[in-house]
């Protein structure tokens, strides 16, 4: 894939017209299964541009922040606007990329095709999306025979191509080898300096470094701390989030 | 084993002395079984994926009952397309009872719940796999659905495939509505009944042989379809 690939991902006129979904207001957050407390009264505010990673141990409940942000989950208790909006109201308006990407039993091009032609936008863009992915090539490739690098920068360009507001990626580059990994942040922090928010879960802090505005650290199923990348890892203020960033915090 | 043997040997006669009256009956078979086939499909398929992909109280009872018209039988079908067609009955008017066509309505009832009830089974072990990323991108049941049908369309052939075998192999309901009348409604089930009445097993059993071959030369061809399919990995 070509860094210097000049050809846009998301249109220049790819913002929505309708009034923006942004600021994010997560309320006493609270999400349970059972006996087991995921999330208990977690308050969060995001603002309208940049990228946000999202860290913590395992199971503290990243990946389900996510889904909840997204609404294709529901809370236990609390409350989630977006501007306003519930996030169910939103979901469209929002893309995910999940760790392992689901991609459609067609080739490479169709699975773009479909959601372009589900979303009524202009079919046209496939070629030109692929290519901007390093995929173009692999056009009539069945998806499923991509490499987990390939498949994920589909995943990617499938998000992208809905021309989302928000871009939400779950652990996208985990079990990648460095190249894909590094050719998925190149396609991250396009987006993102064209006016995507990103919200990124992670736990490796080379790319939570190399991509964050903020850092979002959890522990015990609420926000630990919350700061400017460069303030966060020189200097966590919180001992969950220094235990974890020495290796002491795990689980 | 005497009487095989010269079944055997009948069947393959028959087929080689080119029988007019065999090939019209091979061929009404055909056209009754898939055009019954297809129908069902229609109605079966999207039925099937709809239930897949929705959840509702009482979901659990509509699977049993799906599941249950499976084993539905031809006979009691068969009267009950009869009493709707004769002319007495609320389609009468039609004036459809002993015509292919009310053999192929007695059929696709038949087999349109066996579409349905497998078709959903397939569908939903797929959408398990989806259902995260279509809600991710907000699609429409409509795009769901039609996203499911065409992902899974090599599975769903043996599904289409298991209707027409039902349907092809069934002689109570076709013999009740269609009356089994030379040169107009008689299919190889209900030529191997008469034939059978009558004491001529030999011919019976060589007919009942011309069908299991059509049987397998239908499914033969929907499983090179399928290895096709698969060797293109879109399976």
């Amino acid at each position: 894939m070509s860094e210097s690939t000049a050809i846009p991902l998301v249109r220049e006129d790819a913002r929505p017209a309708a009034r923006s979904i942004l600021p994010l207001e997560v309320r006493g957050l609270g999400l349970r299964f059972g006996e087991t407390v995921v999330l208990d009264g977690l308050d969060l505010d995001l603002g309208p541009e940049g990228c946000t990673v999202i860290m913590g141990p395992n199971g503290v409940g990243k990946s389900l922040l996510l889904k909840l942000l997204h609404g294709l989950i529901e809370p236990c208790s609390g409350r989630i606007s977006w501007a306003g909006q519930r996030p169910g109201a939103v979901t469209a308006r929002q893309a995910m990329v999940f760790q392992k990407p689901v991609l459609l039993r067609r080739t490479v091009a169709a699975n773009l095709d479909f959601v372009l032609r589900t979303r009524g936008l202009d079919r046209s863009r496939v070629p030109q999306l692929l290519d901007h992915v390093g995929l173009g090539h692999k056009a009539d490739d069945p998806a499923r025979r991509l490499s987990g690098g390939e498949a994920q920068r589909l995943a990617l360009a499938r998000a992208l191509a809905i021309e989302p507001e928000v871009l939400f990626l779950d652990e996208p580059t985990a079990s990648l080898d460095p190249a894909s990994a590094h050719a998925i942040e190149t396609i991250v922090r396009q987006a993102r300096d064209r006016g995507v928010r990103i919200i990124l879960v992670t736990h490796d802090v080379g790319q939570a470094q190399r991509l964050a505005d903020d850092v979002v650290f959890l522990n015990r199923g609420r926000v630990a701390e919350k700061a400017p990348v460069d303030a966060f890892f020189p200097v966590p203020q919180s001992q969950a989030a220094r235990d974890y960033l020495t290796g002491k915090l795990v689980f | 084993m005497q009487d095989i043997g010269q079944a055997l040997g009948l069947a393959l006669a028959l087929v080689m002395s080119g029988d007019g009256d065999l090939f019209e009956i091979v061929a009404l078979s055909l056209r009754v079984s898939l055009s019954a086939m297809a129908v069902a499909c229609v109605i079966g398929l999207p039925v099937g994926a709809l239930v897949a992909i929705s959840r509702f109280p009482g979901r659990g009872s509509v699977l049993v009952v799906m599941n249950a018209l499976m084993g539905l039988p031809p006979v009691v079908v068969g009267l009950l397309v009869y009493l709707h067609f004769s002319r007495s009955g609320p389609l009468g008017f039609l004036g459809l009872l002993y015509t292919p066509t009310a053999m192929i309505v007695a059929q696709t009832i038949l087999i349109a719940p066996i579409v349905a009830a497998l078709s959903r089974q397939v569908l939903e072990d797929l959408h398990s796999e989806y259902a995260e990323q279509f809600r991710s991108l907000a699609l429409s049941r409509r795009h769901m659905v039609g996203a499911l049908l065409w992902d899974a369309r090599y599975s769903l052939m043996t599904v289409a495939l298991a209707g027409f075998g039902r349907a092809v192999a069934e002689v109570g309901a076709v013999i009740i509505v269609g009356g089994n009348i030379d040169h107009l409604t008689r299919v190889m089930t209900t030529a191997i009944a008469l034939e059978t009445s009558k004491g001529e097993l030999s011919l019976a059993l060589a007919l009942g042989i011309i069908l299991l071959t059509i049987a397998l030369g239908v499914n033969a061809a929907v499983q090179v379809l399928r290895q096709t399919g698969t060797r293109l990995a879109y399976v």
